[in-house]
């Protein structure tokens, strides 16, 4: 690659992805937020109090860990776990919401609204809505709330108002047309914090920019202490948001080879899934044009994971142009082996992790044994695996 | 001259005011649909839109919502929704049908191959929620060019160069939706519809339909005699969903209703 990396165009174009696909009533609310987001991201004041809030309330930045003993045991590649999972609130999410909650500060909006599916991104919109003193929305479909119920509970805690979204497939994607429902019918003076990068341009760029804090450390961070690049990066794919963090700093580096695991669920060729760079086609969803789990008519197929947070049928509009130029692979992982990843990480390191990052763990565990030992691995560990307990529980058929 | 263009012309002349209902194809039942689309014209509407079924219409409002599931619980589809038209037109040749539905179903038809299936349908018009004139030059040339008037909506918060920048592109008449909300919202203030619809009218030649959150006949005379048109979706969509079992008791109810409409529409024509 001669040429700098410099996506999306002017109208949120990644090749013939993204764009802009809303109502008409939304494109006023979403050009005022594309111009607010332009002009506050080279704004030298406005950076500063983003640096300041993720260091000292989210605790960046997050350590990149070098897995000795599981990095021997597979036998292959050196692992290095990027640590979002120690960041407040348990994942990478907040990194974005507390961008993108300055930006409704500085908008003059005085309500925020969310998706969620495993509810890490409802937890940390809630949190940064508390501190800021903004009324708080999340939209979460019903089948998530029942199998996220401790998330729900701490979303409540922190003062927002919790919405189970009824209709459906009740997860992630229903959650995310209620809460565009809610912006259409609110514009004035709400803000909508989406949690992923996908949505009509400014978001799947605004969201990436916000995540890119995670590849920019752990760049800087492995050159520190390996004296070198790694050779591959390895992240969770659901709407993509901690993937396209970590990658995006490094696009420009070719030797990087780059790994975007979707969920596969009972596996892709069971039709129940959740990996539309996998098995599905482009089409136009939530703002964006992109890959998609859909049919013949271009209605949308209902997905499958085992976890929540995967469980959406779209992909960021970056990641589609990613794939398509081939500048990074979309492998996929069903839910018995990101099981298997889950107990390894868990026993190996003594680190539990969610079961969105235990997509990205099992991958690893087949990739690492194909590279030579001098070879290195930086492996998002996007989320902590606190939330999953009862998931994991009631699949082993313990009662807690 | 396209059927609605000269449909529109026509009532203009009259000083008539056009009168469309939504329904969405295959609710409650795919047989249902052709039988509710004659029985609405004998009711003395001039353009029919044609809702297509879509698995995640983030537009619309819990009642629309609930009839493109049951619609797509019958397997409706894009395909079947042209079906559906081309059997209304073997024995109406007059009456405009305008599809409105999401831009998913139609990307994967193929822009090229959906303007030729809507053609050999007799389609009039397509009305795409969310396809903004910025991505819709592509599918706005193919349909133009086979005499299919591309509409497009305008809404609360559209600025004088938006109202522009659709006049330009769009043809047949402009769609404005009277609130921020989705679909079968109940907070329609008719003293900033008619403020609305004075800036549009400064920026557009084309005609001006309203609709979202118009329930009766003393709302639909209201908004008649602010704009050219009035569309009328969730208020029929919940005559059929009380009715489920018996969708001639809906049928007959929706033209009631309708039928209400198009009187108050002419009283205040004809005052």
């Amino acid at each position: 690659m001669t040429e700098k990396y410099n996506m999306p165009d002017e109208r949120g174009h990644f090749g013939p992805y993204g764009g802009i696909f809303v109502a008409e009533t939304l494109i006023p609310p979403v050009q005022e937020l594309n111009a607010a987001y332009q002009r506050y991201m080279h704004d030298p004041e406005f950076i500063a109090e983003m640096d300041a809030d993720l260091q000292h309330y989210v605790g960046r930045p997050s350590p990149l860990y070098h897995a000795e003993r599981w990095s021997n045991e597979l036998g292959g590649a050196q692992i290095y776990l990027k640590r979002e999972d120690l960041n407040h609130t348990g994942s990478h999410k907040i990194n974005n919401t507390v961008g993108q909650a300055l930006l409704a500060k500085r908008m003059g909006k005085t309500r925020i609204i969310a998706e969620t599916g495993a509810g890490q991104h409802g937890v940390a919109t809630a949190t940064v809505a508390a501190r800021l003193g903004l009324e708080c929305v999340v939209y979460m479909g019903s089948v998530d709330v029942a199998r996220q119920s401790l998330n729900v509970y701490r979303m409540k805690l922190l003062g927002a108002t919790v919405v189970a979204v009824e209709s459906g497939s009740k997860t992630l994607k229903d959650a995310l047309n209620e809460a565009l429902r809610d912006w259409v019918t609110n514009v004035d003076n709400t803000f909508y914090i989406i949690g992923t990068v996908a949505g009509p341009h400014p978001y799947p760029a605004m969201v990436r920019d916000f995540q890119a804090i995670i590849g920019r450390e752990a760049r800087q961070q492995c050159l520190e202490q390996t004296g070198r690049l790694p050779d591959a990066l390895v992240a969770c794919v659901g709407g993509g948001s901690n993937a396209i963090g970590l990658f995006h700093p490094f696009i420009d580096d070719a030797s990087v080879k780059m790994y975007g695991v979707e969920a596969a669920g009972d596996g892709i060729e069971t039709g129940r899934h959740s990996a539309p760079l996998s098995a599905g086609r482009p089409g136009v969803l939530h703002g964006n044009r992109t890959y998609l789990m859909s049919d013949d008519d271009g209605e949308i197929i209902e997905t499958h994971s085992i976890s929540a947070g995967l469980d959406y049928p779209g992909v960021g509009p970056e990641h589609a142009w990613l794939k398509d130029t081939g500048r990074a692979q979309y492998p996929n992982i069903t839910d018995n082996e990101a099981l298997e990843g889950f107990h390894a990480l868990t026993l190996m390191e003594g680190i539990i992790p969610a079961l969105e990052s235990s997509h990205a763990m099992a991958y690893t565990m087949k990739l690492a044994p194909t590279m030579r030992k001098d070879e290195i691995i930086i492996v998002n560990l996007s989320g902590r695996g606190d939330k999953d307990m009862q998931t994991m529980a009631k699949r082993e058929g313990i009662e807690l | 001259m396209s059927r609605l263009a000269a449909t529109c012309e026509a009532l203009a002349k009259t000083g008539r005011k056009a009168l469309i209902p939504f329904i969405t194809a295959g609710d409650p039942h795919p047989d249902f649909t052709v039988a509710m689309m004659h029985a609405m014209v004998e009711a003395g509407v001039d353009v029919i839109e044609l809702g297509v079924p879509f698995s995640d219409p983030v537009a619309d409002g819990p009642v629309i919502q609930r009839a493109s599931e049951r619609a797509l619980a019958h397997k409706m589809s894009l395909k079947r929704t042209l079906d559906i038209a081309s059997e209304f037109r073997k024995t109406n040749q007059q009456t405009p049908v305008v599809l409105m539905g999401y831009l998913n179903p139609i990307e994967a038809m193929s822009y090229e191959g959906f303007a030729n299936a809507a053609q050999r349908a007799d389609i009039d018009g397509v009305l795409t929620v969310d396809l903004p004139p910025e991505e819709a030059k592509e599918c706005c040339d193919l349909l133009k060019s086979l005499g299919i008037d591309p509409i497009f909506l305008l809404a609360p918060n559209s600025s004088d160069e938006r109202i522009k920048k659709m006049d330009s592109i769009g043809s047949g008449y402009l769609y404005y939706v009277s609130l921020k909300g989705v679909t079968g919202a109940g907070h329609l203030n008719i003293v900033d519809v008619e403020n609305k619809l004075q800036q549009i009218k400064k920026n557009t030649r084309l005609p001006v339909a309203i609709g979202f959150g118009v329930k009766d006949a003393e709302t639909a005379k209201a908004i008649g005699n602010i704009g050219d048109g009035v569309v009328i979706g969730s208020a029929l969509i919940s005559k059929i969903e009380a009715h489920l079992d018996e969708p001639e008791l809906a049928k007959n109810e929706i033209v009631a209703l309708l039928t209400s409409m198009r009187l108050a529409l002419d009283s205040h024509s004809a005052s």
